[in-house]
């Protein structure tokens, strides 16, 4: 991105979400409602309108894969979606959902705006070194500076739904080590090499 | 004679149920196996466990994995239809503002109610917890004991199947060889706070719970259960070999396609519909129980919750089996010139003494159970280990500063990740990116919770009435709750955390969150841990009680009421098993009385 285009990415970041104070509009929808059916396969859009818009999606999946990055065989929250899934998240018609609209939405224009100041570029467009270091700043809650204090609770909110979205997908479950889901003739307990990890014999 | 709409019902029923839960479908399993025909009006949905229930869905496949929401309060999957905390239309109010006084009211509107998603646990009250008055001067004695109920736990057992263990452990009834199915292995974590607790005096033993690890015995248990009547054997034993054991997946309070766990619509209702005796209407939501020109029940009126259109129904026998306080709200709306009060209320009790379990809870991160090696810790779907209430002797001798006991339920282990599973721990070394991702391997199965669920004494302060104002979408007047704990149960849950905290510090783990000491703050809300029951109390005397020990109300002796609201006490062990044997033994007393020709 060169002087100009940065240029223009701020002045649109400012026009759209200057501040904290500026609310992020509810959402109408209404929920699924009391009885939805439960045997149905959804996919994240299918109930309620989502809510990010491309320069929105482009920060959440690049902070998704900062917190939790591909390594080894292993991939990283974007490449699974999981900015997708807060999305999803923020954009449902809950009060909580609601709540977690507001931080989110004005924490990723926060997170591009400190970007602009300091690298001069949108967040998903730096170096990781540079992502890396405006996290550092809000990722330990007790120890952000004041100013940074609401930044700091928008990262800590985003790295709990990171993890909700990643560990809740198949690679993510296999990831942790969760083997189970399986239907089988008996149930023997724990092996005994668990038996001896946790000193019982 | 099967699932029938308002316009089909027959012109008269020699017993009409109200409700199709634990309490319903026993009460009807019995009559019809007994010849009775029956009418049951379920104010839900008609639900099909078959093919409604998500088996092996994962939380990705749920909108916001799974995660609760207040459609959905216990989470997507929760086999909860047109219920939780709140029903659309169906308000319910509270008396007080004051945080420290309110009652939730958990409700479900489906076929087989609440029993789709309970936690499955089957505990047998013990001998004190039918005379609790007796041993320490509060609350109620029941009009019955421990011996007049045991053969009715005995059957419900046998029928329903429970998992368990006889230990020999004081006011924990053993069951009778041949009632319990295998407790399922203990997992990991479950060995490891056995043996730390243990240190501690805390037992830890295996819990009962109404899940089939191994098929019932079909060949065997019919007999026993309906000795002398070849046609309710042959139902129930046919009935009994189609129900699976479990496969060791999926939590039970999804319910269960496989019929592997009890819920009254998978295992009640089948074997009562094939009697030909039994006609279920859903939707039908009763509101009033009428009454003939001798005072006697002669039916009752009910709305078609769809429509809004009302309908009668009529029977020799009415069964109020709604749910403790929705069978409170049927009789405070039954007014009539012979009871102005409410139906049965000459007594003035009905609504008071509403009781629910004291809980309290704390979470614990255990380094033994860190970095497991990879194994499958689904098992029987919830809990297989508890710890039953070890103090009943220091509590006698007053060394304790309040009255009654509690259990504790216990969760741990390598369960299906889904929100929430994964957080950042204190003493975390990375805040995101690979060390994050490293941590969350690290300590994913290594968490604990206990949950405590203790006795509550019934006090004059916790009650429900009419609301004067308030209705529901058709108009019918609302409930509205009081609700006080008394020291005995906030010191209790006070005592919960401490013994909580000492066992997750034995097993070398560290607490998450705080140790509330002050009890009125760890206890949770009344009706919060849907235990509720009361409100229709049994006794032995008519000027201070709703029933006698047959479930009868004192006033009409043709009306009946089997949920949960004639328990005179609240003991810690969970209700559903103590209702359904109640239930049974109160069905045997109406097919006798029918056949003696007093009803």
């Amino acid at each position: 991105m060169d002087r100009r285009e940065s240029l223009k990415w701020m002045m649109a970041v400012l026009a759209t979400v200057p501040s904290w104070n500026v609310a992020a509009g509810g959402n109408a929808s209404k929920g699924y409602g009391t009885d939805p059916d439960l045997v149905k396969r959804y996919r994240m859009g299918d109930l309620w309108p989502l809510t990010f818009d491309a320069t929105q999606k482009a920060a959440a999946a690049a902070l998704c894969s900062v917190i939790i990055p591909a390594y080894a065989l292993s991939k990283s929250a974007a490449q699974l979606d999981v900015h997708v899934f807060i999305d999803e998240w923020v954009s449902a018609p809950y009060p909580r959902h609601v709540e977690d609209r507001k931080l989110i939405v004005e924490g990723l224009a926060w997170l591009d705006e400190e970007s602009g100041q300091r690298f001069k570029k949108p967040f998903a467009k730096l170096a990781l070194a540079e992502q890396h270091k405006i996290c550092d700043d809000i990722c330990w809650p007790a120890k952000a500076k004041a100013e940074l204090a609401k930044a700091a609770r928008f990262f800590a909110r985003f790295r709990d739904l990171t993890a909700d979205g990643y560990y809740s997908t198949p690679e993510g479950m296999k990831e942790l080590g969760f083997t189970g889901n399986k239907a089988s003739v008996n149930f023997d307990g724990p092996p005994v090499s668990a038996l001896k990890k946790a000193g019982l014999i | 004679m099967p699932f029938i709409t308002a316009a089909t019902t027959q012109e008269n029923y020699d017993v009409i149920v109200v409700g199709s839960g634990a309490a319903g479908g026993q009460t009807a399993y019995t009559l019809t196996m007994e010849g009775a025909r029956v009418l049951m009006l379920e104010a839900g949905r008609n639900y099909d466990y078959v093919t409604e229930t998500p088996m092996f869905q994962a939380n990705g496949d749920a909108p916001l994995r799974g995660a609760g929401t207040p459609d959905k309060p216990f989470g997507f999957y929760d086999a909860t239809i047109d219920g939780g905390w709140e029903v659309p239309g169906e308000p319910y109010s509270s008396d007080s503002d004051d945080p420290a006084k309110q009652f939730k009211w958990w409700r479900a509107r489906m076929l087989g109610g609440r029993t789709n998603h309970w936690g499955r646990i089957s505990l047998r009250n013990g001998p004190y917890d039918f005379k609790p008055r007796t041993r320490d001067g509060l609350g109620f004695d029941w009009p019955l004991s421990y011996d007049d109920v045991s053969p009715y736990y005995d059957k419900v057992e046998m029928l329903i199947g429970v998992y368990g263990d006889n230990n020999n452990l004081e006011n924990t009834p053993d069951s009778p060889e041949g009632c319990l199915l295998p407790a399922p292995a203990a997992r990991v974590g479950e060995r490891l706070i056995k043996q730390r607790a243990g240190k501690l005096g805390v037992p830890v033993v295996p819990i009962h719970r109404a899940v089939l690890t191994k098929k019932l015995d079909h060949t065997v248990i019919p007999a026993k259960l309906h000795p002398g009547n070849a046609k309710a054997q042959r139902i129930i034993a046919k009935d009994m070999e189609a129900r699976a054991a479990c496969f060791w997946a999926t939590p039970c309070f999804r319910g269960c396609s496989i019929r592997a766990t009890y819920q009254s619509n998978a295992v009640h209702l089948p074997p009562a519909l094939m009697t030909g005796n039994l006609d279920i209407v859903c939707n039908a939501l009763v509101f009033e129980v009428t009454l003939d020109k001798d005072g006697k029940a002669d039916g009752v009126l009910y709305i078609d919750r769809p429509t809004g259109n009302r309908h009668r129904a009529r029977g020799r026998v009415v069964v109020l089996a709604a749910s403790a306080c929705e069978s409170v709200r049927i009789l405070l709306n039954s007014k009539s010139p012979r009871f102005p009060n409410g139906l049965a209320n000459s007594s003035g009790k009905v609504g008071r003494y509403v009781m629910d379990t004291v809980g309290a809870g704390l979470s614990g991160q255990i380094p033994l159970l860190e970095n497991m090696p990879l194994h499958n810790e689904d098992g029987a779907g919830g809990s297989h280990m508890y710890s039953p209430w070890w103090l009943y002797q220091q509590q006698l001798k007053g060394e304790l500063d309040f009255a009654r006991g509690y259990h504790i339920e216990m969760s741990s282990g390598r369960r299906m990740p889904g929100p929430g599973t994964v957080r950042m721990q204190a003493g975390a070394k990375a805040a995101y990116g690979r060390g994050f991702k490293e941590e969350a391997k690290r300590y994913y199965g290594s968490h604990v919770h206990f949950a405590g669920r203790g006795e509550m004494i019934p006090n004059e302060g916790s009650f429900c009435e009419l609301d004067p104002v308030l209705k529901d979408k058709w108009g019918i007047p609302s409930l509205r709750f009081h609700w006080q704990w008394s020291a005995h149960e906030t010191r209790q849950a006070a005592h919960m955390q401490k013994t909580f905290a000492a066992i997750i510090e034995a097993m070398g783990g560290r607490v998450m969150g705080k140790v509330e000491a002050d009890g009125a703050k760890s206890i949770a809300a009344g009706g919060e841990i849907i235990h509720e029951v009361g409100g229709t109390i049994m006794g032995a005397d008519a000027k201070n009680s709703v029933t006698n020990q047959w479930c009868q109300t004192w006033d009409v002796k043709n009306l009946f009421i089997t949920d949960g609201g004639p328990f005179a006490s609240n003991a810690d062990k969970n209700p559903t098993l103590t209702i359904m044997a109640l239930a049974w033994r109160s069905a045997d007393y109406i097919i006798d009385q029918m056949r003696k020709g007093a009803l």
